[in-house]
This record gives C-alpha cells, structure tokens and sequence, in this order.
C-alpha cells in the first residue's frame, strides 16, 4: 500500500468519524470534507482523475458551501442542535451495534467469495477525453435523464421554498 | 496504481457506508443526517470508481458522475426542506418533527 492511498485511507475513516461525533454543524461540515478530499485523492490514486476532479470542485466545493449556507440561516451558533435525551432509549449503542453487525456480515461477503480477475487498463484510462468518450458516445440518454433530474430538483426547491405565506 | 488491492477498497467502502447508516440511525440532527446520506453516496461513489478501475471499463466512471449528480440534487431538496421544517423553530431535533402535513 503506497503511502499516499494509506493516507486517503485514514482522512476518509477520520472524516466520517468526525461527521459521526461532531455534536456543532460545522465541525460536522469540515469533517465531512476531510472525507470528500480524501474520496478525492483514493479516486486519483484509481487512475480516476477526472472523478477527483469533479470530487473536489462539485462536492467538497459548491454541495458543502450550501450545506454552510444553510447551517448560517438556521443556526449559526456554538451550541449543538441536538436535545437530549432521545425519545428512542438506547438509541445510540442500538444504531452502533446494528453498524458493527453490518460490518461483519459485509466483511464476511467480501472475503467468502472470490473477486472477479483484474483487467489491464489501456493508456488513457479516466481521463476527461475518456470520459466525455464514454458519456457522449455510450452513455447520451443517462446524461440527458440527469439534466432532467437536477432541473426538477431546481424547480423542486422554487415550489418549497418560493411560496409566499401570510404576513410576509 | 491502485495502491492497494481491489478488495481493500471494498472493504473501505463498505465501512464508509456502514458509517453513514449509523449517522442516519443515531444522529437525531436533521443536518447530521443529511450528511451522513452524503457519506453514503461517497462510498458508493468509490465502490464504483474502484471496481471500474479493477474491471478497465469506463461505464463505472459514468455512474460514479451520475451519483455525484443524484446527491447534489438530493442535497439542494434535502436542505430545502429543513429549512422549511425548522423555520421559525428554535431548536433542530428531528424526535420534534411529528407532522408532515404541508
């Protein structure tokens, strides 16, 4: 294991632990862009260079300043949003213990059965031509149904958000 | 250069969405839930990457964009409605939110 994907490794592991125990919004936020960044340098390591790219520019990028921007109209405060205690008892060592379970019995799958044989990847492999290769030429009918997708979501959130209430 | 071998990143990916289930389970902040959904979509995002790397096919590349697609308009309308629940609302605590009638 090269030192650099050891790394990724553990900031990814770090950030979704951080994202786990932040009990303050924008701890969480910064945790969870540890994670993306390092998601990001896993998917270079991967000879996925555009979706590192993409990775850092779209996610860690536009999808988590909205997340601040939100977290800044609902509560921009050093106090956590969380009452306690839950209404569920025992709410967190059950949702820990359903995850250690899933866990073993993913482990488990993965391990039991044999992984299909690697291929050798042509010169080229992840690059933006190959990509805009196999997005354009095989692929043009998925890429219309996710401007489709991303247009209602646009429209989604006019309809929510855009609708004037009494007294305002 | 993988860096690692095929079923490595497998396995990281499976506890990386196994983390995001447990946020989704436990945190009772609509906001930390949220994020842990984007965790995992990120798992899956890698296991897609990886497994197209592994197999020397570009379609895994595709869907891999196609899930970062998904969880930006996923994010956009999630955050809209929080916002919209818990406007005009002190606190955020999803055990408060009883109703959904619009």
């Amino acid at each position: 294991m090269s030192w650099v994907v050891a790394a990724a490794t553990v900031m990814t592991l770090a950030g979704a632990a951080g994202v786990l125990r932040a009990r303050i919004p924008v701890h969480a936020v910064l945790a969870l862009v540890l994670n993306l960044v390092g998601l990001a340098a896993l998917f270079i390591a991967l000879d996925a260079e555009f979706m590192g790219l993409i990775q850092v520019i779209v996610y860690a990028g536009a999808v988590m300043v909205l997340f601040l921007f939100v977290i800044s109209l609902l509560s921009a405060r050093n106090t956590p949003l969380e009452r306690r205690p839950s209404l569920l008892a025992g709410q967190e060592p059950l949702g820990v213990a359903v995850g250690a379970l899933l866990v073993a019995a993913l482990a488990g799958a993965i391990f039991g059965q044999p992984l299909p044989e690697p291929a050798s990847i042509y010169p080229g492999f992840g690059t933006v031509k190959a990509f805009g290769a196999a997005l354009f030429y095989e692929h043009v009918f998925v890429l219309q149904l996710a401007a489709l997708l991303l247009f209602l979501a646009a429209v989604g959130v006019v309809v929510l958000l855009g609708r004037r209430g009494p007294g305002r | 250069m993988p860096g690692m071998p095929f079923s490595g990143y497998v396995l990281l990916s499976a506890v990386l969405f196994v983390a995001g289930l447990v946020g989704v389970l436990v945190r009772r902040s609509p906001l930390a839930a949220l994020m842990s959904i984007e965790l995992m979509w990120g798992a899956a995002t890698l296991l897609f990457v990886a497994a197209s790397r592994h197999l020397a096919a570009m379609g895994g590349h595709v869907f891999a964009f196609l899930i970062v697609v998904v969880g930006a308009a996923e994010a956009a309308i999630g955050l809209a409605l929080i916002v919209l629940i818990f406007r005009g609302r002190d606190g955020a605590d999803v055990d408060e939110v009883r109703s959904l009638r619009g």
